[in-house]
């Protein structure tokens, strides 16, 4: 996969939240084989309690995609992709306006002005984004070259809810890449997201919250591998009778 | 002069944004700030004045999803 310029081999983007400790997560990165992963930024304590959690960061030899997450505003969200982009040293943006507290769904009108404004500074913007095509328009005239449909709520781990939207967007932007960002819960989600065409998926809770998040993180690379290879593969329709598979030619009579 | 970080008021003497995160003992290379809601780049930290009421920001790395 390729995107804004960078190829990757793996297409699951890990977010680093929630995890029981920092070795758990460390591990889990490793197990999945990711190479992006989603960070944040959070107020400073005197004396530097960011630090520990930057040198971890350093270690893991990955893209950073930092996100503006709980933002509610353009202007935060515009002003949290600045001093992210300082504090990791990328231009790499992972764009979330949230317009609505209880789902944290996507406000999108936010989205396209702040994706408008960071598009414009030489920001490369992922956004978090529902599967509505025209707003996806929008998002790419703003200078976006990738799209992250939600594919449910962030950290509900219900799966795909809108699984025929994300169809529609598969055959509308054919040659965008799209990311399933948030709502996947167990492996079989993010092999279906892959099934429909998707690039890739963005996942965090589903890993850290497992009871064995390491475990989980390698069931989930295989998981989106195998997705990938069946889209690609192209698998047969399905018939609405049974046809046989072993030939009918050649068989005995033995009654 | 008072001013805002991260929420707490804060008493500081210091008269520019380079000063005060020194005397706030932000010491982290890690960090970045804004001041009023505006990202502050870190070479302009010993040109940007501080004035009584002032919300500063100052952010770190953390998880996120």
């Amino acid at each position: 996969m390729e995107v804004y310029g960078k190829k990757v081999q793996s297409r699951l983007l890990l977010g680093t939240a929630q995890y029981p400790s920092p070795a758990v997560l460390k591990d889990a990165i490793t197990a999945s084989r990711t190479e992006i992963i989603t960070v944040s930024l959070r107020r400073e304590t005197a004396n530097g309690s960011g630090a520990g959690f930057w040198d971890l960061l350093k270690a893991c030899n990955c893209h950073f995609l930092p996100n503006t997450a709980g933002c509610h505003s353009v202007q935060e969200a515009v002003t949290t992709a600045q001093m992210a982009r300082e504090l990791f040293g990328t231009d790499w943006i992972k764009l979330e306006v949230i317009g609505h507290s209880e789902s944290l769904q996507p406000d999108v009108f936010g989205l396209v002005e702040a994706a408008k404004i960071l598009c414009a500074d030489g920001f490369k913007v992922f956004p978090y984004t529902t599967e509505d095509l025209v707003v996806g328009e929008k998002l790419l005239e703003a200078g976006c070259e990738v799209l992250m449909p939600w594919g449910a709520p962030i950290g509900s781990g219900q799966g795909l809810r809108n699984p025929d939207a994300l169809r529609a967007m598969r055959a509308y932007f054919p040659n965008i890449p799209l990311i399933v960002d948030a709502g996947i819960g167990r492996p079989s989600d993010a092999t279906r997201a892959m099934e429909l065409g998707m690039d890739a998926v963005l996942l965090n809770t589903a890993v850290a919250k497992a009871g064995d998040p390491v475990l989980m993180a390698q069931a989930m690379a295989q998981a989106i591998e195998a997705g990938h290879n069946g889209w690609v593969a192209d698998p047969m329709d399905p018939r609405d009778m049974a046809v046989p598979s072993t030939p009918i030619l050649g068989m005995a009579e033995l009654v | 002069m008072n001013i805002i970080v991260n929420a707490e008021p804060r008493d500081v003497a210091a008269e520019t944004l380079e000063e005060a995160l020194q005397e706030l003992e932000f010491t982290s290379p890690a960090i970045a700030t804004a001041v009023n809601g505006c990202f502050i780049p870190r070479e302009n930290y010993p040109d940007t004045p501080l004035s009584d009421g002032d919300r500063l920001e100052v952010l770190a790395p953390m998880q996120g999803g």
